[in-house]
């Protein structure tokens, strides 16, 4: 007994590396950035502390509070197109033999290409004189994303469609491959429409992988930053300029590191709360205590 | 209710090259209970999915009543099926699980709410309506689901596709004898596909043994039992299964690696036959052939005995009073009527032993 209470803390060392590398690459940083956020640095050795003040500006922010407001939209549209639109895609993909392989790889294409490279073709693209996209609009009406902000704003949204919605479309296609055939023969014996079956078998059985691709294009969508900045900079004006876009425009650009530093740590606060909030709903009847109402019988 | 006929059905999944199903043609009568008892992959659920609809065969028809179904949809073929695990819409209540059927084709709705009372009733389901089935025990939700099926007027079949896989085991008794009372109550044609004799003898009044796509014989529990027509048969019913020697038949007498043991009632051709006989009617008898004991299994109210003939294994299940010992010699018969001479696995004489003929 007297032996078994002994402790060692030589277990401790085991959890070392990861302690150090979680502290290098998230927990340091975000002290910086926290210590920052609480002093007016006008240089190394001449700073003044100033408590919640650069917290309270940046709650008050005129261009904070409209690229929040931009932000919150872009994100909504993003959801309520690419998840309906994933889910078509899934459904329609073949179920298997060389089809479903090529349709696999047909859309992981999006996904493998690197940000920039997506950001610098779809600016090329969406060129009025020299890309396809922007020629083919221009023939239909009167185009140009550099100058006017709706087609800058349609352009950003389109193309994170474009990037995106392949995400969902396997999310989904692997959920729907996971029903087993019996529920689509009870369906079939039932007389259920195809409506029917979406409605009743698969949307059922596809809420956890919704969740997922919901929860993953919201942070995603929320934190955007590298295609509108190479495509339209965040302009023309403001139009496109997304929270991400106004951080580094402050934090590097204007060299405002106190403000930077409260704005990252409200907008990663607020990132953490809604997708806090999303997880919660969405498991609130397949988690055990969630509700009084759940009784969940061991299986 | 409706009697089910097939003729000359087959189903290839290949095309041609290989076939799930053999050609088979039969006649499932009203009312009957029957079981298709198989080994997995045997052919027993494409059979089923074929009555149901889910696969339309490549050669042959059904008829129901008389009517080609061959090429109706399956919504439109009146048959419930049950599947291995329960098929369930868990979004919805019970009550809304049975009515489902029912409003897809448009059913009155003073219909619907009559219809369910009256099935939920018959099923003991009542006082679970409101309730979300993935709430319910597994058995009842097996339930709800072949309910779902039930609900529809003049249902012709009902299909059961091993509906007891993922039943807790406690529940699989309950479970089975609710289906089997319920089969009293609707007078239903039942087709029930298992791989489980117990389930199959103690369910049906027919069972089809299937193996390799083919009906290789159907019949009572009790026929499969003492008259198997086909090694399979004998060695897949009864545990243990059926006892198998090589003999040789020299002119009407049967011999064991050189030994004589008896003859057989139909004239054969001289040559290499397999003996079966069941662990049950191997004997002990003093008059019988000597035999080697290996091992003695106790399991209480009888005995295993492991035997060896000519370098044979042989189990005999013998009272559990009779006193054998590994190693020792001791001396068996096999029954008469109740051992065959099979070839080619198929049956095709009874077994005469000797000492009842000559001593």
């Amino acid at each position: 007994m007297i032996e078994g209470k002994k402790k060692s803390n030589r277990g401790w060392f085991l959890v070392l590396p990861v302690v150090v590398a979680v502290a290098f690459t998230a927990i340091i940083p975000l002290m910086t950035v926290a210590n920052y956020s609480v002093q007016d640095i006008f240089s190394p050795n001449d700073r003044i502390f100033v408590g919640l003040e650069f917290f309270r500006s940046v709650m008050t922010d005129e261009r904070i509070l409209d690229a929040f407001q931009r932000n919150l939209i872009f994100s909504l549209q993003v959801l309520s197109i690419e998840i309906p639109l994933g889910i078509i895609i899934a459904r329609m993909m073949p179920r298997s033999g060389w089809k479903a392989s090529a349709a696999l790889v047909v859309l992981a294409v999006p996904l493998i290409i690197p940000w920039n490279v997506i950001g610098t073709t779809w600016k090329i693209f969406a060129r009025g004189d020299i890309g396809l996209g922007g020629y083919i609009a221009n023939l239909f009406f009167d185009y140009n994303y550099t100058n006017d902000p709706t087609d800058a704003w349609a352009t950003v949204l389109l193309m994170d469609v474009w990037h995106w919605t392949p995400l969902v479309a396997l999310l989904v296609y692997s959920g729907l491959r996971s029903i087993p055939q019996a529920y689509y023969q009870a369906a079939s014996i039932d007389g259920a429409s195809g409506w029917s079956i979406f409605r009743f078998v698969e949307l059922p059985k596809l809420k956890r992988v919704l969740m997922i691709a919901l929860l993953l294009r919201f942070m995603d969508s929320f934190m955007i930053y590298t295609e509108p900045f190479v495509v339209t900079g965040g302009g023309p004006g403001e139009s496109t300029t997304m929270l991400s876009i106004l951080l580094s425009t402050i934090a590097i650009g204007q060299f405002d590191i106190g403000t930077a530093g409260a704005f990252s740590l409200i907008y990663f606060l607020i990132i953490q709360i809604l997708s806090f909030i999303f997880f919660t709903v969405l498991t609130l009847d397949t988690r055990q205590g969630a509700t009084k109402k759940v009784k969940r019988r061991k299986a | 209710m409706a009697e089910i006929r097939l003729e000359n059905v087959a189903h290839s999944y290949d095309g041609g090259e290989t076939f799930a199903l053999k050609e088979t043609s039969m006649v499932w009568e009203d009312g009957n209970a029957y079981a298709l008892l198989g080994p997995s992959g045997c052919g027993k659920t494409t059979l089923l999915n074929i009555i149901s609809g889910l696969i339309i065969p490549s050669h042959g028809k059904i008829y129901v009543d008389g009517v080609d179904i061959t090429e109706k949809d399956t919504e439109d073929r009146n048959i419930a099926q049950v599947f291995q695990f329960p098929v369930l819409y868990d979004t919805m209540t019970v009550r809304k699980n049975l009515e489902f059927p029912l409003k897809n084709r448009n059913v009155p709705r003073e219909k619907i709410a009559s219809k369910v009372e009256e099935i939920a009733e018959m099923l003991g389901l009542t006082e679970m309506l409101d309730k979300r089935p993935g709430k319910l025990r597994s058995d009842l939700q097996q339930i709800v689901s072949l309910g779902r099926g039930l609900v529809r007027d003049n249902v012709s079949a009902i299909l059961f596709d091993e509906p007891l896989t993922v039943i807790d085991q406690n529940f699989k008794w309950t479970l089975r004898s609710r289906l089997k009372k319920l089969h009293l109550q609707t007078e239903a044609t039942i087709v029930y596909v298992t791989h489980d004799q117990t389930e199959a003898l103690t369910f049906a009044d027919q069972v089809l043994v299937m193996k390799d796509g083919e009906i290789i014989q159907s019949g009572t529990s009790e026929e499969l039992y003492l008259s198997p027509k086909h090694e399979f048969v004998g060695f897949f019913i009864g545990s243990p299964g059926m006892n198998f020697l090589d003999v040789e038949i020299l002119s009407g007498e049967v011999t064991v690696a050189g030994q004589a043991i008896g003859s057989v009632a139909e004239n054969l051709q001289d040559g290499k036959f397999k003996l079966g006989v069941r662990p049950e009617f191997v004997e002990v008898d003093q008059a019988g052939y000597e035999m080697t004991v290996t091992r003695v299994e106790n399991r209480g109210v009888y005995q295993l005995a492991h035997l060896e003939m000519a370098g044979m294994p042989i189990i005999a299940k013998v009272d559990s009073s009779t006193v054998l010992k590994a190693g020792e010699q001791a001396s068996f018969s096999f029954s008469q009527d109740r051992s065959f001479i099979f070839q080619d696995q198929k049956f095709v004489s009874n077994f005469v032993p000797k000492s009842k003929v000559s001593k």
